[in-house]
């Protein structure tokens, strides 16, 4: 036993005094570095996929910008924000890391936001959804690339409105992203003649929602939305279906819905869905081709509109990088606003003053299982949000960046 | 925001009998944690875990052999009760007789090994598991629409509890449960093999997790993280039921249900930590919660 | 060398240190030591911002382990104080444009109310009751900082200015920072190595021991374990407090329960009861979440595969498994 112990404490030991690397800065090289959740919640949205589709942007740019070398760094943020501001704080002082990729759970990307701005490093946030960070929070080092919850509020309300959904009933996750999306929602319903009729707040990781449900039934409302993400959305999608509230001529509309949860869900009980969504990965043969090959790598898998942003998010950086041969933060992020994006992913993008990459965004409707052509064939594309009516007006901006 | 006066009775009745469903897990899992609490005097904090490994069990089942729902409500048990049988005799077994603190820190780990695996294997988003076809559909009461399925759960969820109750308190093997808790000095005495009794109580309590999480695959998406949450506010049944108090921790499973299912009615926001405040009130008011006795 | 001859080198090494630890100028000497040693920490390749993370969650688990170790109550509660002393100290510094040191203070006070309150609720209450009524009282905690407007729900608080320290010295320079957070360390381990070793600390242990004992010698146990819960929640709010300043911000993480279940997590991993054991257990918990981080997925794996190891194995911890085996040898 005690060989065990000493063993043990011995390897902690060395765990512990191996770890610090002293810092070997050389400016040889580019570092990226992938931070999200690879362990809660949003593993599957994005986490190991994000780190592999950066890994395709790089391998793509040739693995080196103006003949440095490109190095990918990963780590796992637990949804910590310490965790996170720690891990950010030592790449940058010690590894000498030039861009932090991703970053979902809002209350992490605003504390790496801050890091960033301080030290000058780029950020490019996909995972995130918080539009504080072109907002009040918003620095002239950090670009907001695939999605943020006005979009898809935008998205969803305003066709479903013009659909003829006009009553809502909000089914709402009680914290900041779900009563910002519940705002956002309820904005762009009342604008375009609808009305909210009720709300109700829901505790994070609800796991019975039959509760709730009723009384969204018992509203006569025409649409329910729901305002949370992750298990939330699709436990309450689930029970639905069993309460039949779709066959009693009530409709779903899931305000944020990634395709890896409607993987989890099935077709049979998430088809006639509507959501929005950045990427529609079959629209064409180039984003197939990404999609395939992304699939490969990650035995079959297909990217969801995080993993498709981070690999353009990192293609354009390293262009922009390339362009000015300077890795600074801010000089490396005001690059990519003076240059379009022009990939498949975002075929007429901009980055905008306030750090927002504003694109096209797709409202689609989940396909039935006959209609699907085997795994992963899930949506129909019904109407296409030009990117300027997608995202807030610059006018409307509280950014400090904006003039 | 709905208003307190301005709910039909009506709608207040299938509110509790919503409630009355999520109590039925609540109970099934509050009964297992109350046995061994009672018995191995170990709080079990891999419950959870392995509420969430018997749903697992029973889709592999599903997708990898063919077995339907109504064999996998057997099997799937079966397969969690051997997986706690031998969690029991590797590990737990030598901690019994030091501070239950020791017991709670191995089965978290355990716990978080499990989740982790499992997570590892299937991702975080979960899969779905069908409602069986003989339950598909639903009745409507009037009042509300009840899916077949649930009516099913509550049924099986409260003749399981009472089955597990007369076990214990009714049958030879109960009695020998109960006197090795009261003295196990004693019944060792009589000849009885107090360690084997212990781990059939393990894998039994631990069975029951399985079963419910069988009966759950169907209505929450099967996710490897489908227990983490659901254990910290069974504890807090087990609690105000008083702890190792068998009874006690089945009404009390219940009874919180239908509160928390009114609560959200009145006060969605609060229904996560309604079972908290109740604890608090309950343990200042009744130190041994509703059912316990002090424990020597 | 062969082993008899190693051995008896270890036996002899292993009696003297077992004897030097028993001597009180040893204690402060090895205090000068270890205060010089983190001093110098930073300039031995460590990185500032894991250190200071580190010397938070060893006050932390500092203060914990004054209530589980020396006497005997398991709080499930601990989060809350971490986590409101945090909250408190990044808003009035924030929004109220409080310097650092009264930032900090202003969170003690409340953790030290807060502290007051919750241990005067539960303190009748005994064993796994104790931990759960003080779960339940923390989860009311983290209920009202979900919904309460000024804690921005699941955002926290961001971007809390590290500000000038007395109004002169400025925090926004690491090394700054860092002598700063080690001075409120030492404060707070002071305070509690005072409390073990005084004359309270000594009824607290006796307490521990042997309750009734001590209520027939006359003293109010009730009065003595309420200053003890307080006592230990008003450090624990002190190391929340400076983990706000440090990291810039204050989250739900800090008032969730699996907080408090960390901080159990440390003491036991570093040796209940024993002085130095928390320092080692936040050790191996940060130094797990910070560099571990890169494993991906496989984080709670290996932290679950360490945990039940170390209970099947070598359950006094690490510092307490180090004294047992210098007192075998000698």
């Amino acid at each position: 036993m005690k060989r065990t112990t000493t063993a043990t404490f011995g390897a902690l030991a060395a765990l512990t005094l191996a770890l610090p690397a002293q810092a070997e800065i050389s400016d040889d090289v580019l570092k990226i570095g992938v931070l999200n959740d690879q362990s809660g919640l949003y593993t599957d949205l994005a986490g190991p996929g994000s780190v592999e589709a950066a890994r395709m942007a790089v391998e793509d740019f040739g693995g080196t910008v103006n003949d440095k070398e490109i190095e990918i760094l990963s780590a796992d943020h637990q949804n910590k924000p310490d965790v996170g501001s720690s891990i950010v704080r030592e790449w940058i002082d010690e590894e000498g890391v030039d861009v932090i990729v991703d970053v979902p759970t809002s209350s992490v990307a605003l504390a790496v936001n801050e890091i960033t701005r301080e030290k000058d490093t780029a950020l490019l946030v996909n995972g995130g959804g918080t539009t504080r960070l072109t907002n009040d929070d918003c620095s002239p080092t950090t670009v907001h690339y695939a999605y943020d919850t006005f979009s898809l509020a935008k998205g969803t309300g305003q066709a479903i409105v013009q659909e003829g959904g006009d009553s809502w009933f909000f089914i709402t996750a009680d914290y900041a992203f779900g009563h910002s999306l519940e705002q956002d929602t309820a904005a762009v319903v009342e604008e375009n003649g609808g009305e909210v009729l009720d709300t109700i707040r829901h505790p994070l990781d609800t796991s019975d929602f039959s509760s709730y449900l009723l009384q969204a039934q018992g509203s006569g409302a025409k649409v329910i939305g729901l305002a949370n993400a992750g298990s939330d959305t699709t436990n309450a999608i689930k029970q639905a279906n069993e309460f039949g509230i779709v066959q009693g001529g009530q409709s779903l509309a899931a305000l944020l819905m990634f395709i890896t949860d409607v993987h989890a869900l099935g077709l049979e009980t998430a088809q006639g869905l509507q959501l929005t969504t950045g990427f529609l990965w079959n629209m064409n043969d180039d984003t197939k081709a990404f999609a395939e090959r992304f699939a490969e790598r990650r035995d079959g898998q297909y990217p969801t509109m995080v993993h498709a942003g981070v690999y353009s998010s990192v293609s354009h950086y390293l262009k922009a990088v390339a362009e000015i041969d300077d890795d600074g933060g801010e000089a490396a992020v005001s690059q990519m606003k003076q240059m379009p994006v022009d990939d498949f992913f975002a075929p007429n993008g901009e980055v905008r003053e306030d750090g927002r990459m504003v694109h096209d965004m797709y409202l689609v409707e989940v396909k039935s299982p006959d209609e699907s052509e085997g795994d992963w064939d899930y949506y129909n594309l019904v109407a296409t949000i030009p990117g300027d009516e997608a995202y807030k007006p610059l006018s409307d901006s509280t950014c400090s960046l904006v003039n | 925001m709905t208003e307190l006066l301005g709910i039909p009775p009506q709608v207040l009745f299938g509110q509790v009998m919503l409630g009355l469903i999520n109590g039925s897990f609540y109970a099934l899992l509050s009964l297992g944690l109350a046995v061994i609490f009672g018995m191995l005097n170990v709080i079990n904090f891999a419950h959870g875990a392995l509420y969430m490994v018997g749903a697992f069990v029973a889709w592999m089942m599903l997708n990898y052999l063919g077995i339907g729902y109504w064999p996998a409500l057997i099997l799937a048990p079966l397969v969690v009760g051997a997986l706690g049988v031998v969690l029991e005799r590797t590990m737990l077994a030598r901690l019994y007789h030091l501070d239950h603190l020791y017991g709670l820190l191995l089965t978290f780990g355990l716990a978080l090994i499990i989740e982790g695996l499992f997570r590892n294997a299937y991702g975080v988003s979960g899969t779905p598991y069908p409602i069986p076809e003989a339950l598909a559909g639903g009745q409507n009461l009037g009042f509300m629409f009840l899916p077949n399925y649930r009516a099913w759960v509550v049924v099986a969820a409260i003749v399981v509890c009472f089955g597990t109750w007369f076990l214990i308190e009714r049958t030879r093997i109960g009695s020998y449960l109960r006197a090795a808790v009261e003295n196990q000095e004693l019944v060792r005495a009589f000849g009885i093999n107090v360690p084997l009794l212990m781990t059939l109580a393990y894998g039994g309590a631990v069975a029951l997790a399985g079963f419910a999480g069988v009966m759950a695959a169907p209505i929450y998406q099967v996710s490897p993280l489908m227990g983490q949450d659901i254990i910290i506010k069974v504890f807090a049944i087990v609690v105000i039921g008083g702890l190792g108090s068998i009874f006690g921790s089945m009404v009390t499973g219940l009874g919180v249900g239908v509160i928390e299912g009114l609560t959200k009615v009145f006060y969605p926001e609060a229904s996560s930590v309604v079972v908290f405040v109740l604890m608090a009130i309950v343990l200042l008011v009744r130190p041994h919660g509703l059912f316990g006795r002090p424990r020597t | 060398m062969t082993a008899a001859k190693e051995n008896t080198q270890t036996m002899s090494t292993g009696q003297k240190i077992s004897n030097a630890l028993s001597d009180r100028r040893v204690h402060l000497a090895g205090f000068g030591v270890g205060i010089l040693l983190i001093a110098i920490a930073p300039y031995l390749g460590l990185y500032p911002i894991y250190l200071m993370k580190l010397l938070c969650f060893a006050l932390f688990a500092f203060a914990f382990n004054l209530l589980l170790g020396f006497v005997g109550l398991l709080s499930f509660g601990h989060a809350a104080f971490f986590g409101m002393a945090s909250y408190i100290s990044a808003h009035t510094i924030k929004v109220w444009g409080f310097t650092p040191e009264l930032g900090v203070a202003a969170g003690t006070l409340v953790a030290c109310v807060l502290g007051l309150a919750f241990g005067s609720l539960a303190i009748r209450q005994r064993g796994i009751y104790f931990a759960m009524i003080t779960l339940a009282l923390a989860q009311m905690v983290y209920f009202f900082a979900l919904q309460a407007p000024f804690t921005h729900g699941e955002d926290g608080i961001q971007g809390v200015p590290r500000g000038e320290l007395f109004g002169f010295i400025d925090l926004s320079q690491t090394m700054n920072l860092y002598y700063f957070v080690m001075a409120v360390f030492i404060l707070g381990f002071f305070i509690i190595y005072r409390a073990i070793h005084s004359p309270f600390g000594q009824i607290l242990k006796a307490v521990r021991e042997n309750e009734s004992r001590v209520t027939s010698l006359g003293y109010n146990v009730t009065a003595l374990k309420v200053g003890a819960f307080t006592l230990s929640a008003t450090i624990t709010g002190l190391a929340g407090a400076t983990k706000a300043v440090v990291f810039q911000s204050a989250t739900l993480t800090d008032v969730h329960w699996s907080m408090s279940g960390e901080v159990v997590l440390m003491t036991l991993l570093g040796g209940m009861g024993t002085v130095l054991g928390p320092l080692f257990g936040a050790g191996i918990i940060v130094t797990l979440q910070d560099y571990l981080a890169g494993m991906g997925s496989w984080v709670t794996v290996i932290t679950g595969t360490i945990f039940v190891v170390c209970v099947l194995t070598f359950r006094r911890g690490v510092v307490g498994e180090l004294t047992r085996m210098l007192r075998i040898h000698s």
